[in-house]
């Protein structure tokens, strides 16, 4: 018997059959969904400003990143993440600008993949908000049967040449409704999605479901949604309970803004959220007290965005004071 | 008090034991030429005692114990000592081993005992009889059994656990063991029992192996109190700690061993060799080993003297297949793949793996993405995401700071990870550059 060439590697020689590429193409196969519901409320704008961050998402990856990084899918995420965080008028060169920076300096220049402290998609999100506030809470509403061809803004607008005033319909979000003029809006609305908002704000039924798929794999970690969810309906059916006239009930407070894809798609992000399931316990409720807190008492209307950006900030501390208790001790494991 | 019969976190890995679960052992032709390298265990190798031309029957010393932690080596067949020097041994290295050049013409017969009968000896007597066989733990790490059957004076042992789970995928070593010689498995126990003085012990076995629980029950002694449990199918149910957790609900404290929580844990196979090492009177020279695989064409379990190469196993089961690819000796979670056909089993070698191309992990690792998986499976429950990271950046004594020590290698946070990073691999590494270096 002649010796085959045999192959010499470390234990374990079998693994799960999960990879790093296979959990981020899957993440990208359950927005599918939520981009088309996205198309259906709001027309042909939805493809072109969720594309145009998502070239400039992967443009930056191919520009700046390590080579062969576009195949492990992360960098398609935060671009569709990011587009779905906008509103459908946006001027396209606006959105490409934040899949840029999301990518280059919310990822990249931290290390890449798996460095990062900040979800990449919101801090892109962030910049856009900090430098076009204007472009960014211009909410067109959902079309109807006869305009839904229509561009719900001036997506073509050349860079800094003031956007044209589009003969689009525009309005509050809920959540700016309830803040600034209180007027609710109906549940069933906010749930299917038939209503203002960015993208991926509306259909909040749709995202629960494709969260939920992600969650059944394992591919987040459901403990954060279940804390966060936990802690906003808690606390507003407390504060609902004590003054119905100036808090809105729970209901209204988890299924409007940005709150479903925010606890499903952005606080779970592998990366950026804590190790330890006592950490997602955390983390989740801290949002979401977070999120309560700057929709109900700050300047903003909707707050889940820099609710996850400061618990991102405190995701290190989270994971030291929760390190797992040793097998055969009573001690906490010191972290570093 | 009973545990709760499963411990908490580990993983689900695919069990793959159909291959040889009913492939009855055969005992297989004696090959040509057997290398028996000088460490055969834990501890320190033994010192050979032959000289190249020396002429030895089959269960003569080739060395001696070199110290407590130590166990004599025999000869595995008739023959003659053709080589002593340097061989490729199953831990990557080049070992001094002993060659032995079988004789064809020998019968092979066993000689006349070696072994005192076990009956007319006292505790200490016992175990001095099983360190003289050479008697380690056939479940894998190859522990010398002397020392685990003489705790020191100030711990009290009250249960011996036999670990019956054979919980690495594609093993079946134990399993027929079980199923085959279920009356060895307890008259090991009997004398282990007498040897520590305790009247209690459990025997643990995984659900998956039904035959092996209902051959183990139905010759269950009757004089003894000696209890069988079916185990949650988890790996790692037969790690040390794990068993005990499962079966007493004890958690042996971090750096401490199993005696520490007044626990004795033997692997089925060392009892039945104990039995059979009384019954035969010759030493341990021999041992039960399951070759498997989608790259061999017959698997099976097999008989075999200690030395025995791959390729002699190999060639016992069917041969190669075309796309065989790696070969691992013991299970695929924490064994060990081998460089070449020549590399010979060892008394702690529980079974020869052979994995095709399509079965063999990727090699390509991705950046660590924090996804807790691994520590949702650390058995010991460790931060192997955080002790990986500090690896890559070779911070060593962080690392030691982080537990390292409590790491068992099992291999847990490696099936898991979905970026492929050789978890297991770094922490050995650590250990290795910890060890080498004088204690802080």
């Amino acid at each position: 018997m002649s010796a085959p060439p045999l192959l010499v590697t470390a234990s374990p020689h079998v693994g799960a059959g999960d990879s790093t590429p296979k959990i981020m193409w899957n993440v990208v196969a359950s927005l599918v969904p939520v981009v088309l519901a996205a198309t259906w409320f709001f027309g042909p704008s939805v493809p072109l400003v969720v594309g145009a961050a998502l070239v400039g998402a992967v443009g930056a990856e191919r520009a700046f990143g390590r080579r062969g990084t576009l195949a492990d899918g992360s960098a398609v995420i935060t671009g569709l993440l990011l587009g779905l965080t906008l509103p459908a008028g946006l001027p396209l060169w606006m959105a490409f600008v934040g899949g840029a920076f999301s990518i280059a300096i919310g990822k990249l220049i931290f290390g890449g993949l798996g460095q990062n402290v900040f979800n990449p998609a919101l801090l892109g999100r962030a910049f856009l908000q900090a430098s076009f506030p204007v472009a960014l809470t211009t909410w067109p509403l959902p079309g109807t049967a006869e305009t839904w061809w229509a561009l719900r803004g001036d997506n073509f607008a050349l860079p800094f040449a003031s956007a044209r005033v589009a003969d689009t319909l525009t309005g509050a979000t809920p959540l700016g409704r309830m803040k600034f003029e209180h007027q609710p809006t109906a549940l069933w609305d906010l749930v299917l999605g038939t209503t203002t908002g960015s993208l991926g704000e509306t259909s909040a039924l749709l995202i629960l479901l494709c969260g939920g798929y992600l969650a059944l794999r394992n591919y987040l970690n459901w403990r954060i949604p279940a804390s966060l969810f936990a802690a906003v309906a808690g606390l507003e059916t407390l504060l609902h309970a004590l003054a119905p006239a100036r808090f809105p009930d729970a209901l209204f407070m988890l299924f409007s803004g940005g709150l479903m894809l925010g606890a499903m798609y952005m606080a779970t992000d592998l990366v950026t959220s804590p190790v330890t399931n006592l950490g997602c316990w955390i983390f989740g409720a801290g949002i979401g007290v977070l999120v309560l807190v700057i929709r109900l008492w700050g300047g903003l209307a909707e707050g889940v965005m820099y609710a996850i950006l400061i618990m991102n900030a405190l995701v290190p501390f989270l994971n030291r004071w929760t390190q797992p208790r040793l097998f055969g001790t009573t001690r906490i494991a010191p972290g570093r | 008090m009973l545990g709760r019969l499963r411990f908490r976190h580990g993983v689900h890995p695919p069990e793959l034991k159909e291959l040889t679960a009913r492939v009855p052992i055969r005992r297989l032709p004696f090959p040509a030429e057997l290398v028996l390298p000088l460490r055969q265990h834990g501890g320190k190798p033994a010192r050979a005692v032959v000289r190249v031309g020396d002429r030895v029957e089959r269960g003569d010393t080739l060395g001696e114990a070199d110290g407590f932690v130590s166990t004599p080596l025999h000869a595995s067949a008739a023959g003659t000592v053709s080589d002593l020097g340097l061989w490729p041994h199953p831990d990557g290295s080049y070992a001094p081993a002993i060659r032995l050049a079988v004789d064809p013409a020998s019968p092979q017969a066993l000689r006349p005992r070696l072994v005192p009968e076990w009956t007319a000896l006292e505790p200490a007597g016992l175990v001095e009889a099983i360190r003289q066989a050479g008697v380690v733990g056939l479940g894998g790490a190859a522990f010398p059994t002397h020392v685990k059957l003489s705790p020191p004076k100030d711990v009290k042992i009250d249960t011996i656990l036999i670990n019956g789970c054979e919980c690495e995928p594609y093993l079946t070593t134990d399993h027929r063991t079980m199923v085959e010689y279920p009356e060895r498995v307890h008259l090991g126990l009997r004398i282990m029992m007498r040897c520590l003085g305790v009247g209690r012990a459990m025997i643990g076995i995984e659900r998956n192996k039904p035959d092996a629980l209902e051959a183990i029950r139905a010759t269950l002694p009757k004089d003894l109190d000696v209890t069988v449990h079916a185990l949650e199918v988890k790996y790692p149910q037969g790690a040390e700690k794990m068993l005990i957790e499962s079966l007493l609900d004890r958690e042996v404290p971090s750096g401490k061993l199993p005696m520490h929580v007044g626990v004795v844990v033997q692997n089925v196979a060392s009892a039945a060799t104990i039995a059979e090492v009384f019954e035969t009177g010759l030493p341990l020279i021999e041992r039960i080993v399951t070759v498997t695989g989608r790259g061999v064409r017959r698997p099976g379990n097999f008989i075999v003297p200690v030395g025995t190469k791959i390729r002699d196993l190999v060639q016992a089961a069917g041969g190669l297949t075309e796309d065989a690819r790696e070969i691992v000796f013991g299970g695929p979670m924490m064994g060990a793949a081998q460089a070449s056909l020549d590399i010979p089993v060892l008394k702690g070698t529980t079974g020869v793996v052979v994995l095709t191309a399509a079965d063999t992990k990727p090699t390509v690792s991705y950046p660590c993405i924090r996804c807790g998986h691994c520590l949702d499976a650390c058995p010991v429950f460790l931060n192997p995401q955080l002790l990986g990271q500090l690896a890559l950046k070779e911070r060593w004594d962080e690392m030691a700071t982080n537990h390292l020590a409590d790491c068992m290698l099992c291999g847990c946070c490696g099936y898991t990870c979905p970026s492929n990073i050789p978890l297991p691999q770094l922490f050995q590494l650590a250990k290795a550059a910890l060890r080498k270096r004088p204690a802080a």
